[in-house]
């Protein structure tokens, strides 16, 4: 294609290579992590072992890495970037420089780890959790993939930055906000976990210090373990408020409400990882409660996000002559997978918001805690709600960088692989749920547990999993197949980058929602006020630390 | 910035429910004293076969206290001590345990004595055994390759 028929709003090319490099590591650990998932399933129904000294928890640990910390990022990062080329402006040479050195420096970190855990010298699982010791190579790997996200957001950031300063007293276009604010919200999640990986962990695997304290270093790790499901989550967020609306042909329910949902997010994702270790020692109880009221805090920003999509669908619904309570459903488009993946998605995260605020409940904590129930639940979210927005993304945004078209036929296809989806997840995620309250554990490879008959009940529910778990490789293999013919072999043409406008174009924005001194000066003082006293209190009454041990 | 006056409603009907589900817990939490495991006492994990109440594992007799019977567990890779132990029906019991490796959990399968234990804590749940029948303990934190072999049982008899 030539200069001459490029359109104002298409990606430059040089952006999208940069793209197209995030998503290809994204789609290949996308398959990699499925097979190891299917993979998990059988060996979890009793009808299957693993061939050739494959471990379980090798397998395990490549899965939740691969897919949880590598895939989710490597896309995340590359949307963001898109977004921002496509409603900022092209990049400049030296954001994309930028942007190259954070996908190679995450690009090497990712295969150190996965070398590693393919050696067997770190099968500690994606949480690592000390004292089980990994390769220091393993903690290297990790590093470098934080740190070359960060060199990402740090492109993102200057994207933005230019972007303010050539459009004085006007608010940033809406993407670029969105990616901005989880870009802010990562850098300083992330901090937790690269503390407690290049001060406590490395040293520790090189032998440079022979303890570690395991406390600090798990409350670290969830200092981060919460925010990195709301960054995996906003992306998707921006695609149901930004996008989705401008595919089905209507309008953001409002720009303003959007933006405040997400500084909500900004701010109370973070203060709140302690729910995620409600049932440990060594924390007092009443900084546990207040850090899940903080949790609880995110609903009203999903309540704002809930509300707004609806109000967009009925809303466009009724301009095309719906009648009724639920006429405009008739409306929607259907038989469009780039409406229908991501609509899966949100439907699947009704339930999964419900399992969510259960999990993070004080009390009912004490029953899901580790079960096999917490396992149904981010399979709901991340693993359905998030990875099929992020499908529905793929299908326009691959052959928009790739200068193709989705064809009727691709379309068809997608459509396919969102039900089996659905349908697959439904049998792995509910039976999950279902064994997680009779007490099944996760992270377990099988076991009757000494022919108890407490274990006994739970098999035919791995059953079931194993059946989910099957039909959803067959999506990963339709999604795998949907993605080669979008990059390199789909008709020429121009498919679009759908960007929705809002429904009152007069309003504008506050500007207070930019002010980022004050949005980031508030994150620093609820983390402080959140984290100071139970830091302080694990410091105090630290315990002897621990060796570390290689159990595997 | 607008809201549209059916948003306003739906938000404050949230936050209202919110706010009364917060102050279920709240009260459940700190008035009827449902608090999460959350013991702040710490033990050397490399001694943990000489110090009390560690040092007898299994069911306690104790007097004097809320409580009728200690229950005391070591865990390590990839056992728990005692392996299998007898509870009289209606004891009330202060299940207390503690690992002397990596992080272990402990979970009386579907109840909610449900806790993590980490080198260097002890963790421990006041609780009364109301049920007769045999309850299976599993480990539900990863602790190594034999992790799904780690388990006990506590038989509640009359
Ligand atoms: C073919 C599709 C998938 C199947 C069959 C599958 C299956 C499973 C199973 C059976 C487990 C639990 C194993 C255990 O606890 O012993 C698991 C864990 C997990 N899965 Fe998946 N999964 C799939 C897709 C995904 C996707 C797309 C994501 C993320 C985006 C994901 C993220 C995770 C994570 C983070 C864990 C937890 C690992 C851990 O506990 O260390 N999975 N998966
Ligand atoms: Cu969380
Ligand atoms: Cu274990």
């Amino acid at each position: 294609m030539n200069a001459f028929t490029e359109k104002v709003n298409k990606i430059d090319r040089r952006d999208a290579k940069l793209g197209m490099a995030h998503f290809y590591v994204a789609f290949i650990g996308l398959f990699l992590g499925g097979m190891a998932g299917l993979l998990q399933t059988l060996v979890r129904s009793g009808q299957f072992t693993l061939p050739a000294g494959i471990g379980y928890y090798q397998l395990l640990t490549l899965h939740g890495v691969v897919l949880a910390l590598v895939m989710t990022t490597f896309f995340i990062m590359g949307f963001q970037f898109m977004a921002v080329s496509r409603t900022a402006g092209t990049l400049t040479n030296k954001q994309r420089k930028t942007a190259w050195v954070g996908f190679w420096l995450m690009t090497i970190g990712t295969v150190m780890a996965a070398v590693m855990i393919l050696l067997s010298e770190a099968s500690v699982l994606y949480t690592f959790y000390a004292p089980l010791q990994a390769h220091a190579l393993f903690y290297v790997g990790l590093t470098l993939v934080i740190v070359g996200s960060w060199t990402g957001g740090g492109a993102i950031i200057m994207a933005y930055v230019g972007w303010r300063k050539k459009h004085p007293g006007q608010p940033s276009p809406l993407l670029t906000f969105m990616a901005l604010v989880n870009t802010l919200m990562w850098i300083v999640a992330t901090i937790g976990v690269a503390s407690t990986v290049l001060f406590q962990l490395l040293p520790w695997s090189l032998g440079l210090v022979e303890r570690v304290d395991v406390a600090i270093s798990r409350t670290l790790f969830w200092y981060f373990g919460h925010p990195l499901v709301y960054f995996w989550l906003l992306p998707a967020y921006m695609a149901w408020y930004v996008i989705v609306p401008k595919i089905i042909g209507g309008k953001i329910f409002s720009d303003s409400l959007a933006r405040l949902s997400f500084i909500l997010f900004l701010l109370f994702s973070i203060p709140v990882g302690l729910h995620h270790q409600l049932v440990e020692p060594g924390i007092d109880p009443a900084w546990k409660f207040l850090q899940v009221i903080l949790t609880f805090m995110v609903i009203v920003p999903s309540l704002m996000t809930a509300f707004s999509l609806f109000a967009t669908f009925e809303t466009f619904g009724r301009s095309q002559g719906a009648t009724g309570l639920f006429g405009w459903l008739k409306k929607l488009p259907w038989g469009d997978a780039r409406f229908l993946i991501p609509f899966i998605g949100m439907l699947s995260f009704i339930p999964g918001g419900a399992g969510g605020i259960i999990n993070a409940s004080n009390q009912m904590n004490q029953v899901v805690h580790n079960t096999i129930w917490v396992t149904g639940h981010f399979h709901l979210t991340v693993a359905t709600a998030v990875i099929l927005t992020f499908f529905g993304i793929s299908y326009w945004l691959i052959p928009h960088l790739t200068g193709r078209i989705l064809t009727k036929a691709m379309n068809k296809l997608a459509i396919l692989q969102g039900i089996l989806w659905a349908i697959g997840m439904t049998f792995m995620s509910g039976a999950m749920h279902a064994a997680g309250l009779l007490g099944a554990p996760r992270r377990s490879a099988f076991s009757e547990y000494g022919g108890a008959a407490q274990a006994a009940e739970w098999i035919p529910y791995q059953i079931a999993q194993a059946v989910g778990g099957s039909i959803l490789f067959i999506a990963i293999i339709l999604v795998i197949y949907i993605f080669i013919n979008l990059a390199f072999f789909a008709p020429k043409g121009e498919e679009e980058f759908p960007v929705g406008e809002a429904a009152n174009t007069a309003e504008k924005a506050p500007m207070i929602l930019e002010n980022w001194k004050l949005w980031l000066g508030i994150v620093v003082l609820l983390i402080a006020f959140a984290y100071t006293i139970p830091f302080i209190d694990l410091i105090e009454n630290a315990p002897i630390g621990s060796k570390g041990y290689k159990l595997w | 910035m607008h809201i549209h006056k059916f948003e306003k409603i739906w938000l404050i009907f949230g936050v209202a429910t919110l706010l009364v589900f917060l102050s279920v817990i709240g009260v459940s939490a700190f008035y009827l004293g449902n608090q999460p495991p959350s013991c702040l006492a710490t033990i050397n994990p490399e001694q943990v076969d000489t110090q009390a109440p560690f040092d007898k594992p299994g069911l306690n007799k104790v007097e004097g206290k809320e409580w009728d019977y200690e229950l005391v567990f070591v865990a390590s890779a990839f056992n728990y001590t005692p392996g299998e132990v007898e509870v009289p029906l209606g004891a009330k019991v202060k299940v207390l345990a503690t690992t002397k490796d990596v992080v272990h959990g402990f979970n009386v399968a579907g109840t909610n004595i449900n806790m993590m234990l980490e080198p260097g804590y002890i963790s421990e749940f006041v609780t009364t055994f109301d049920k007769p029948g045999e309850f299976l303990i599993v480990c539900n934190e990863y602790c190594g390759a034999g992790h799904h072999l780690m388990s006990s049982m506590i038989k509640v008899v009359e």
